[in-house]
């Protein structure tokens, strides 16, 4: 009955079957790659996800001293109205005290308006403001201190909060993304 | 041998019947609306794409025309560049929007220019302001409406120019136009097009056919607006396909040339 | 039946077979069965449409990642799918015709074993299996087809849930517990969605036990004669994994021609307008696959009562009911039904007229299910109903009785050897 293809084929046969059944093995593992591709792509986010990039947000009612939280891409964005001592205390920082080192200068466009991604570079918690042993913030999941400025002082996070993307609008208004 | 003819001749009877009755179906389903004109359009056939200019000649048309009664909910303005616009061009025309944002921090809703992300206002705030501002009747939302009808680009062309004097049992007092394209032949929506009603940009005569056409092209890239990507992945799909089929069958013969031998 | 032939080699798969031995069974079911060598390409559909199962499966995974089934968002969230979700586009169409693919392939993979008689001794569990699957797979279909909400999806899942309402008595009270309402509405569609997602699976089960049963008396094939010994046989790889790979390429060019140049063909346009409960479509069709079984529902127009009185016994919208069930559940009895002990039409020179006759009877059905029930439709559908049943219940029994078969083949391997008529060509 079942026939061994080894016995029978000779010479210039053995190269024709061969090619034949590595083509249609190729071709199959191709379209098999090709089919798998949009299956993972489409947990990418989506076209309406990726268009939602910007928030506009008004200061005018933030009082020196007080912050607000508003939503970028779902997600929270602390604004920081800071005052002169806080902005002083940042500043005052030796470079090399910082695990990531980065002056207050380069994290903020208006130094009283801090703006950061509110959340911890540890594990992606949201730390909770004024407090923490720097007076600024502090991550309650694993215990992470951040400066006036949102750095990095102490605790298991390796960076500094994000900055992301904004820019001022007006004396009153910024664009986030 | 005699059997296996007779079932070649059993299979073309039944194709020829299943044939026939398809073609009965299709004339049958006319019924009390005149069947869609026949109309050429660049997105039929296997390499079919959309006509971009007549595609933003189809949006100014909406913009000038339909939009002050009908939605197109499914389109954002992002959306627009994929119908030749660049980016910014996008947003200047979203800008032209005034739309509904909030709660601010004060809890009050408020308005802005449009964006990219925002999708076309709505003309009425709810199905009942709708129908109230329309006789009763309720404007369909555009963005599908070339897949939710039968021929869809045939059908939205033919009712667009379509509208003719009613027939003599015509009710004179009735609020409705005739238009024998449309299901019963009663529209509410008048009779929307008037030549030259449109500025076109491009300096294209705005002849009610030549708005009928832009208008059907840009519905139907709303309704559809993924039309280009499927022409031409379906294409390298099939050739692939194709190939494979071809290398199979004789890899399938190359297999069975032992058995058969014996 | 089954031969085994595997041999782990190496240290692993030895250890691995004396523990879970799962290669050997791969290797049983996919590379040592032993298979007719004469079956032809009508064969392939048993495992095409194992093949679209899994398609189904996974697009439909995928597409519940985006999917929302609240009444509000069902139809926004499959417009989303289609504008917005990358590629979602491409696997919301392929498992939107992947339904009629699937249908396709288990139709002809049915009357294939109509007309080869794959249903007799000894393969009647197989058959009844196959049945199950058509059921559940019917099921699937059904409120699949409810999920997008729109028009169509709701007057469809409207219209087959009133089915119920008539049974006697409690029938009312089946048709809110369905619906979970007084309508069909948001927890009649959150309830479809829970099923859909479920029942595939269930027919994977089924479909486990559906090869089980293949694999413990083989296959049929094209003459219905038992296979006499090693020489009538092949094993499945690479004979018939090749002559499936071919089959299944094909078939996938033709769903392709589906999925990218006429998506919505076998759709109806109603359905992409959103659910309206105030109002419905003109004419109401359910999916091409389900029109013969429509047209039966609606085939019986009148009661039946005693006559001279005004007393119904059934009436008509019940009857319709039960004719439309019964088409269904006669296939279950079909292996007692039909006991001539020739199984391939071949060599039943009248079952064989018996055979197309029903199956443009059933084409008919299709074609007055798919029109309004006017003019001529009404007769043709009962006529067509009455036809379809005795074809069952009257001329099949009457056949085993009467018929005279042709005499059969000596065995499968011999005719082949001949190689110059019908069956050498086979292959």
């Amino acid at each position: 009955m079942a026939t061994d293809s080894k016995d029978s084929s000779t010479g210039n046969g053995i190269k024709r079957r061969d090619f034949i059944y590595v083509a249609s093995a190729g071709l199959g593992i191709i379209a098999t790659g090709s089919a798998v591709w949009p299956l993972i792509d489409q947990m990418n986010p989506s076209a309406d996800v990726l268009a939602m990039s910007i928030t506009d947000v008004d200061l005018s009612s933030i009082a020196v001293g007080q912050s607000i939280t508003v939503v970028w891409q779902s997600k929270p964005v602390f604004i920081r109205h800071r005052t002169p001592e806080e902005i002083a205390e940042a500043r005052a920082v030796p470079l090399e005290d910082l695990p990531d080192p980065q002056t207050d200068e380069d994290r903020v466009q208006r130094a009283e308006w801090l703006i950061m991604v509110g959340i911890c570079t540890h594990l992606g918690c949201v730390p909770l403001g004024e407090q923490g042993l720097y007076g600024g913030w502090f991550c309650p999941c694993h215990g992470s201190h951040y400066d006036t400025s949102g750095r990095i002082r102490q605790g298991p996070a390796p960076d500094n909060l994000v900055i992301p993307n904004y820019e001022f609008l007006d004396d009153n208004h910024i664009r986030i993304g | 041998m005699s059997n296996r003819m007779m079932s070649s001749k059993i299979t073309k009877t039944i194709i020829g019947v299943i044939f026939g009755m398809t073609i009965a179906a299709g004339v049958m389903a006319a019924g009390n609306q005149r069947h869609a004109k026949d109309m050429d359009w660049s997105f039929e056939g296997v390499f079919g794409q959309y006509d971009r200019a007549a595609l933003q000649r189809g949006l100014k048309v909406y913009q000038d025309v339909c939009a002050s009664c009908h939605s197109l909910k499914y389109i954002a303005f992002r959306n627009l560049v994929d119908i030749g616009f660049s980016a910014d061009e996008a947003l200047a025309i979203a800008a032209n929007y005034q739309v509904t944002d909030g709660p601010d921090q004060f809890g009050d809703m408020f308005i802005r220019d449009g964006r990219l992300s925002d999708y076309f206002p709505l003309p009425f705030a709810n199905e009942k302001a709708a129908r109230f501002a329309n006789n009763g009747a309720l404007p369909p939302d555009l963005s599908l409406l070339a897949k939710a009808r039968a021929n869809g680009a045939d059908y939205i062309y033919s009712v667009l120019t379509g509208y003719e004097d009613p027939p003599a049992d015509w009710d004179p007092n009735s609020l409705m136009s005739y238009n024998p394209y449309f299901s019963g032949g009663a529209i509410a929506m008048m009779a929307p097009l008037f030549d030259g009603f449109v500025d076109y940009a491009d300096g294209t005569e705005a002849s009610v056919e030549q708005m009928a056409a832009d208008v059907t092209t840009f519905l139907y890239w709303a309704a559809e607006p993924k039309l280009e990507a499927r022409h031409k992945m379906g294409f390298k799909v099939l050739g692939f396909m194709l190939v494979l089929t071809i290398v199979l069958y004789f890899a399938n013969r190359k297999t069975w040339t032992e058995v058969n031998k014996k | 039946m089954s031969t085994d032939t595997y041999n782990p080699k190496g240290k692993f798969f030895r250890w691995m077979d004396d523990r879970l031995p799962i290669i050997r069974l791969m290797h049983g079911t996919f590379v040592s069965y032993p298979t007719p060598k004469n079956l032809n390409y009508w064969w392939n559909f048993g495992s095409l449409a194992g093949i679209v199962l899994m398609i189904m499966m996974i697009t439909g995974i995928v597409l519940a990642m985006h999917y929302n089934s609240s009444a509000d968002a069902a139809f926004d969230s499959v417009e989303h799918i289609m504008r917005d979700v990358n590629y979602g586009w491409l696997i919301r169409y392929v498992h939107a015709n992947g339904g009629s693919m699937f249908f396709i392939a288990v139709y002809i993979h049915m009357f294939r074993g109509l007309y080869y008689g794959s249903y007799k001794a000894p393969r009647e569990m197989l058959w009844i299996l196959g049945v199950v699957i058509f059921l559940l797979m019917m099921m699937t279909a059904f409120m699949g087809y409810v999920l997008p909400w729109g028009q169509m999806s709701f007057w469809g899942a409207t219209v087959i849930t009133n089915l119920f309402s008539a049974i006697p008595l409690v029938g009312d009270a089946i048709v809110s517990w369905l619906w979970g309402g007084f309508a069909v509405s948001d927890p009649t569609l959150n309830r479809f969605y829970s099923l859909h997602y479920l029942l595939p699976f269930v027919i994977i089960g089924v479909v486990i036990l559906h090869i089980w049963a293949l694999h413990i008396q083989g296959s049929n094939n094209p003459l219905g004669i038992d296979v006499k010994g090693p020489q009538d046989q092949v094993n499945f790889h690479p004979y018939y994994i090749m002559k499936d790979s071919f089959g299944l390429a094909a078939f996938i060019f033709v769903f392709a021609v589906f999925v990218f140049y006429f998506p919505n063909m076998l759709g109806h346009p109603d359905n992409y307008i959103p659910a309206n409960p105030l109002v419905t479509p003109e004419h109401i069709v359910p999916e091409w696959y389900f029109l013969p079984f429509y047209a039966i529902l609606r085939a019986i127009t009148f009661d039946i009562g005693i006559p001279g009185t005004d007393i119904v016994l059934l009436d008509a919208k019940l009857l319709g009911v039960i004719a439309m069930f019964a088409s269904i559940l006669v296939l279950f009895a079909l292996p007692w039904l039909d006991s001539s002990p020739v199984r391939s039409a071949r060599f039943r020179p009248i079952y064989k007229w018996a055979f197309w006759i029903f199956f443009l009877d059933c084409i008919m059905l299709g074609y007055v299910g798919s029109q309004k029930p006017e003019g001529i439709m009404p007769i043709l559908g009962l006529v067509g109903t009455v036809y379809y049943l005795a074809h069952f219940l009257i001329l099949l029994p009457w056949l085993s009785r009467f018929e005279k078969p042709l005499p059969l083949p000596e065995s499968i391997s011999n005719p082949v050897i001949k190689a110059t008529g019908e069956v050498g060509h086979e292959q």
